[in-house]
């Protein structure tokens, strides 16, 4: 069976459509989009772009929990594990259950799970690793979101807007890295002392922390970097004189589950 | 039509008024649930969702079913389900519309729902879910309520009403589809990350929906003049019997990827639902009793004999109701959120405001589902007479 060069042509486009000519159909639809996913985004200059390094050298328990305190006590974040009135006390399940943290502590195989080996440098046994957002550039919660209630701002920093989140959690399943919270309850009764200059949260919605978005605005650093004495470095990516840039060209940093795409902005120094 | 709907047995008064019972005991509780916040379910910071969103997805799957025996009748002109395809239908509207109350009940804050549709996001699967499922509902009720209609009035159904019946097929399964895109795209959850996903779904519904479509057939005909027919039912087993089959095949599938490539992110949902992991292990005789149930459900309908029987057909048509429900139901969400991304595991199980609440949206399903079956039935043996 012969085909002739008008079929040829049809073929060609048609196939071209449908996206057997490769990249090319995704090019068209989403331009850009496809080396983004796969890979981190040069910066460009004059673009700011938020990220933090954590030096895990400088970390221990202690200034883990002057950090977990400056975020927490500004941000209004509700502790019931440990309310503010003993009356207040839940039982063991409900604890766990409601518990809400933006930044927090554990160990190497739960932070970077699938990167145990069954020898392990010894220092790392010891070690607990500061978690918090990734603020990724790639976030899979914004990808989900049904209202845009989290979306990600042209510096990177992936924000939630608590008067339009729907509480669907649909980006608490997206989180690979278990970052964010929901309200199950009201929280306030378990807020230790409210910051009136920080909004609290109604029932029903989600949180996580935003790189302190609102310090930023004022030219301060975020809370828990300024809490730790050196063992955060916080900036700004895109800029070549950046000391977070400095920092992660000189030390090899690693990252939580990069192979998933998602492009985490936060590094370790281990 | 719908005056059919409030004249009936005593009977039929008293299951209205235990499923309103029911309702309003569901409504109670979720006022209650208003108040307080989702923390009277047992949902956690490590499974955010739980009994409400399973129901959804099994509910999904009853919906689109409805396809198996639309399809027949208006694609292959196969005459002896245009008996039944209003049963199908009807069965769809009841169960899209728990759909919906299930998403409703699951939310933190419906007093925004509408936030949807008025911040369209066509990224996220849920925006999408929320259009097919709206849709397909709107379609069953004019297509079973125009069909119906005009066969009462032995005129042939209006022009308009063919596009609706042509689009309503494709739809379906569009729905359990988007269903699947729901959890199946996300990167962190291997439970969750495969692409047999959506064929899986497909699979369960064509066996669950038709296996209920023959359990309710065989109610209506034992209490109804109505007789949605033997070969109908036969039929329909045949359905039930080829989907049950693909779904255990296709549960072989996944384990064998899983299990080949040996991919703890993988394997660890799989173990921590059938065998346990680190002491925990809440479901593993509910995933194996759905297993071992659903395997031997396939074996016994490929038999003939057992299929003819309409004893043992009703009663393997139960098991398999019982064990996809299972596998959906229960093991799906748990399974995908038991370990957590950080490896830790926070078991779930519904607690008793959350059941009520889900027993009272049950309650709306069955009602709607009742009144509809009511005047479905009325008009047939009004024919039939």
């Amino acid at each position: 069976m012969g085909i002739n060069r008008r079929d040829f042509i049809k073929l060609a486009g048609l196939s071209a459509l449908l996206g057997l000519g490769g990249k090319s159909a995704f090019e068209l639809v989403l331009p850009g989009e496809v080396e983004a996913a796969e890979k981190a985004k040069p910066a460009a200059e004059g673009i700011t772009r938020w990220a933090m390094v954590v030096d895990m050298r400088k970390m221990n328990d202690q200034i883990a929990a002057k950090c977990i305190e400056a975020c927490h006590s500004i941000h209004n974040v509700p502790n019931y594990i440990d309310p503010p009135d003993p009356k207040l006390a839940l039982p063991d399940p409900l604890k766990q259950r409601w518990q809400i943290k933006w930044i927090w502590t554990d160990l190497y195989e739960h932070a970077f799970p699938g990167m145990e080996q069954d020898v392990l440098w010894e220092k790392l046994h010891a070690m607990n690793f500061l978690l918090l957002c990734n603020h990724c550039n790639n976030p899979p919660c914004v990808r989900v979101c049904p209202t845009k209630a989290t979306y990600q701002r042209p510096d990177g920093i992936v924000m939630m807007d608590m008067h339009r989140c729907i509480g669907c959690r649909f980006c608490m399943a997206g989180c690979p890295y278990g970052v964010r919270s929901f309200n199950w309850r009201d929280p306030r009764p378990y807020i230790a002392k409210i910051n009136e200059d920080y909004p609290t949260r109604e029932i029903g919605v989600v949180e996580k922390c935003l790189f302190c978005n609102e310090r930023l605005a004022q030219g301060l650093q975020p809370a828990c970097v300024e809490a730790s004495g050196g063992a955060l470095t916080f900036g700004n990516l895109a800029d070549a004189k950046s000391k977070v840039r400095e920092v992660l060209k000189e030390h090899f940093t690693i990252r939580r589950k990069p192979h998933l795409g998602t492009n985490p902005q936060v590094y370790y120094i281990v | 039509m719908l005056e059919k709907a409030l004249v009936g047995t005593k009977r039929y008064y008293t299951l209205l008024g235990v499923l309103l019972a029911l309702i309003g005991i569901g409504f109670a509780t979720y006022l209650w649930q208003l108040k307080f916040g989702l923390g009277i379910t047992g949902m956690s910071r490590d499974v955010s969702w739980g009994f409400y969103i399973a129901q959804l997805t099994y509910l999904v799957g009853v919906a689109a079913s409805a396809v198996m025996v639309v399809l027949p009748y208006y694609l292959h002109n196969y005459k002896a389900f245009g008996r039944i395809t209003v049963l199908g239908e009807f069965l769809a509207v009841a169960a899209v519309t728990m759909c919906l109350l299930f998403v409703i009940v699951d939310l933190g804050r419906p007093d925004r729902l509408f936030n949807i549709i008025k911040y369209p996001t066509p990224n996220s699967v849920l925006f999408w879910d929320m259009i097919v499922l709206n849709t397909y509902l709107f379609l069953n009720i004019v297509v079973g309520w125009m069909v119906l209609e005009s066969e009462r009035n032995d005129v042939a159904p209006p022009k308009w009403v063919k596009p609706l019946i042509y689009l309503s097929i494709p739809w379906a399964p569009s729905i359990h589809t988007v269903t699947a895109f729901l959890y199946a795209g996300l990167p962190g959850r291997g439970y969750w990350l495969t692409a047999i996903m959506a064929p899986r779904f497909l699979s369960s519904a064509f066996a669950a929906g038709p296996a209920l479509l023959i359990l309710l057939a065989l109610l209506v005909r034992k209490y109804s003049k109505f007789d949605p027919g033997r070969e109908q039912i036969q039929t329909l087993a045949k359905i039930v019997s080829y989907a049950i089959l693909v779904n255990v095949f296709f549960f072989f599938c996944e384990v064998f990827t899983v299990f080949y490539s040996q991919i703890p992110e993988h394997m660890q949902h799989f173990k921590y639902l059938f065998a346990g992991l680190h002491g925990f292990g809440k479901l593993v005789p509910w995933m194996w009793f759905s297993m071992v149930g659903m395997i031997t459900a396939a074996i016994l309908m490929v038999f003939p004999k057992i299929r003819q029987n309409e004893t043992t057909l009703a009663l393997v048509c139960g098991l398999i109701v019982i064990t996809t429900w299972i596998d959906k139901g229960l093991g799906l969400m748990t399974g995908g959120f038991v370990p957590n991304p950080l490896d830790r595991i926070t078991e779930y199980w519904p607690t008793t405001p959350e059941l009520l609440i889900s027993i009272g949206v049950f309650a709306i399903g069955g009602l709607i589902l009742t009144v509809l079956y009511k005047v479905a039935v009325s008009v047939k043996e009004e024919i039939k007479a």
